[in-house]
């Protein structure tokens, strides 16, 4: 088995893009959309034999023979693996999903919109699985190039105009993490991830490694949308059609993080920029400014999709809170919350497009009385919510628990009432639509239903992630195990 | 840092002011086309700073050949070819977007876009 397993690190990215461009030249949307399905399937399948696999240590594959750190390496940990099936889930269920959800596409063009979707897939994989800083950037922008035309696919005439604030923010994100890796590359000569920790230790502190290292982190936090430059989340979200939005929210920004501690920790080790230069005061500041003014934005939207960016938003501040605080627990939690939010916001996603669907409206004052005429579907949006709050039974509670002790732990105990305090809000928010779905009777005749029923994909996509959501959040020592080998990969010596 | 210490590093100071012009356009202007101009000009600059510090004075075209000991470095070229075409892949993209937004709205600036439309809802 530990000959072939290297193989599986480039099949589920190579899957994906042979996927796309097959996905391309058939003109049958439904093969296409089989095809497509498959390969995001198989893709999965890879990373889940990584995960399994990786507990045997380190997977590493040199492309094409060129040995690293010469060579292009892809070098899967137990830190990747973990972020390799969490969004080649979110992608499969996308994908799985679109079929009849893309109304606002063609039929004749849906193929090539599958092909974008696997594209994209195929960006972010590869993303998290090599190890080499310039095929990241790569990557990166196959991502960011599919996304953009994904965005623009939407069917408001608003949505060309998000896709190309998308595109200018994207570009700069990008090539500021560029330009960081040039000065790195100038000062340790190599591209390598694993090899440039060894090469940054001694010139850690020399001026242009600092240069670098101050562009490349502005440029990832744009890419995840960490506050304050979240700018180009909410518009991107709201417009894009349905699957994008949800495998944007799952991988993309995911995926921004994830190679963000890569470098913070795996890179610069744990102590360094935590330890000097204000950083952690800085994290935390912005941390809480997202969780702060995310929430309290989401609460007064009057649409559901961007309802749910905003609270993207504050999400990810839980996230960048527990990285801050840089100990295990801390970590772990943001790994747990990393996975927990990209699942919950994809299903809340899934719920708000069956609902725009079937109901043609996703804002919520269209939505009254909702409740009673979907009500498997609006229930799932429930326990996604109650997921999204944090309540014990499901995912989310494990990694708002898991900062919260961190919090603890590192001493600021204030943080911990500001994680439960500020979880609250997202009960007011959320509870606002569940509220109107429910218990509001107003224009229940001004619902005008579309002939066709939800198809079986949708509410299937909405099913597996629900299910999801609460059996990671009651058998907890999967993700647990999992999100706890990662962190102490992290927090452990250089790589 | 003295005058000397510039001119020594005049290319890295070309780079900069170059690379600050682009993006000084990018986030300024109201015009989408400009935006995109600012867009790759910032771009084209980071070819350069991956470019300049490849090249080792004395040394020649990295072709192994009797005679010469001292090569230039060719990864930087490697990497920044594929930078290119990204570039304009980017650049191509955005085009068609403000095309796409100039059927749709009639205009390309954006300060009239936003003036119009359902922004907030």
């Amino acid at each position: 088995m530990a000959s072939i397993a290297p193989h599986f690190s480039v099949l589920c990215v190579v899957i994906p893009l042979f996927g796309a461009l097959l996905c391309a030249i058939i003109r049958n949307s439904r093969a296409a959309w089989l095809l497509a399905v498959c390969s995001a399937l198989c893709s999965f399948l890879c990373a889940i034999f990584l995960l399994i696999h990786v507990k045997n240590g380190v997977v590493s594959y040199a492309i094409g023979g060129w040995q690293p750190p010469i060579g292009i390496e892809y070098r899967v940990d137990s830190f990747n693996a973990y972020v390799l099936a969490l969004i080649s889930a979110v992608g499969c269920l996308s994908i799985l999903y679109a079929h009849n959800a893309i109304s606002e596409v063609s039929p004749q063009n849906r193929s090539w919109y599958f092909s974008m979707m696997l594209l994209c897939l195929t960006g972010v994989m590869g993303m998290a699985a090599t190890g080499d800083a310039f095929n990241l950037f790569v990557f990166m922008e196959i991502a960011a190039l599919s996304s953009y035309v994904l965005i623009a696919l939407g069917k408001q005439r608003e949505a060309l105009v998000a896709a190309y604030q998308y595109l200018i923010v994207g570009t700069i994100g990008a090539t500021f993490y560029i330009i960081g890796i040039g000065f790195l590359y100038v000062s340790t000569g190599t591209l390598n991830i694993a090899d440039l920790a060894l090469r940054i230790t001694p010139i850690k502190t020399t001026i242009p490694v600092l240069t670098g290292i101050g562009f490349l982190i502005t440029g990832l936090s744009i890419k995840a949308a960490i506050f304050p430059l979240h700018a180009w989340l909410p518009n991107a979200y709201r417009f894009a059609p349905v699957p994008a939005s949800a495998l944007l929210s799952g991988t993309a920004t995911k995926v921004a993080l994830y190679i963000l501690l890569r470098f913070i920790f795996g890179v610069l080790g744990a102590q360094f920029l935590l330890g000097t230069f204000g950083f952690y005061e800085v994290m935390v500041t912005f941390s809480l400014g997202a969780i702060l003014c995310g929430s309290i934005v989401a609460v007064f939207q009057k649409n559901l999709r961007r309802m749910l960016a905003y609270s993207s938003v504050a999400q990810v501040g839980y996230i960048t809170l527990g990285v801050a605080l840089a100990n295990e627990n801390g970590l772990t939690g943001s790994l747990i919350h990393i996975v927990g939010h990209g699942i919950t916001k994809a299903g809340l996603f899934f719920v708000a497009g069956s609902l725009l669907a079937r109901l043609g409206s996703d804002h919520i004052a269209d939505l009254a009385g909702a409740g009673r005429r979907m009500p498997w579907t609006v229930g799932s949006f429930i326990v996604l919510s109650l997921s999204m709050v944090g309540l014990p039974g499901t995912v989310g509670f494990l990694g708002k628990w898991y900062i919260a002790f961190a919090a603890v732990e590192h001493g600021s105990w204030w943080l911990a009432i500001i994680v439960i305090i500020t979880s609250l809000f997202a009960l007011i928010y959320m509870g606002r639509f569940i509220e109107m779905a429910y218990f509001s009777s107003r224009n229940e005749e001004k619902m005008k239903f579309l002939a066709n029923p939800m198809s079986w994909n949708m509410g299937l996509s909405v099913a597996i992630v629900t299910g999801l959501c609460v059996w990671l959040g009651i058998d907890t020592e999967v993700l647990i195990d999992k999100a706890r080998a990662a962190a102490l990969l992290l927090m452990g010596a250089n790589l | 840092m003295t005058g000397s210490q510039i001119l020594l590093q005049l290319n890295y100071w070309l780079i900069i002011i170059v690379m600050m012009m682009g993006f000084y356009v990018v986030l300024t202007h109201e015009n989408m086309i400009k935006k995109l101009i600012g867009l790759g000009v910032f771009q084209t600059s980071v070819y350069f700073l991956y470019i300049v510090p490849g090249k080792v004075i004395g040394g020649t075209a990295p072709i192994i050949a009797s005679g010469y000991q001292v090569y230039s470095n060719p990864l930087p070229h490697v990497l920044i070819l594929t930078a290119i075409v990204v570039g304009v892949a980017t650049l191509a993209l955005g085009l068609a977007l403000v095309i796409r937004i100039n059927e749709a709205y009639g205009t390309i600036e954006e300060d009239d876009l936003y003036g119009r439309g359902e922004w907030h809802q």
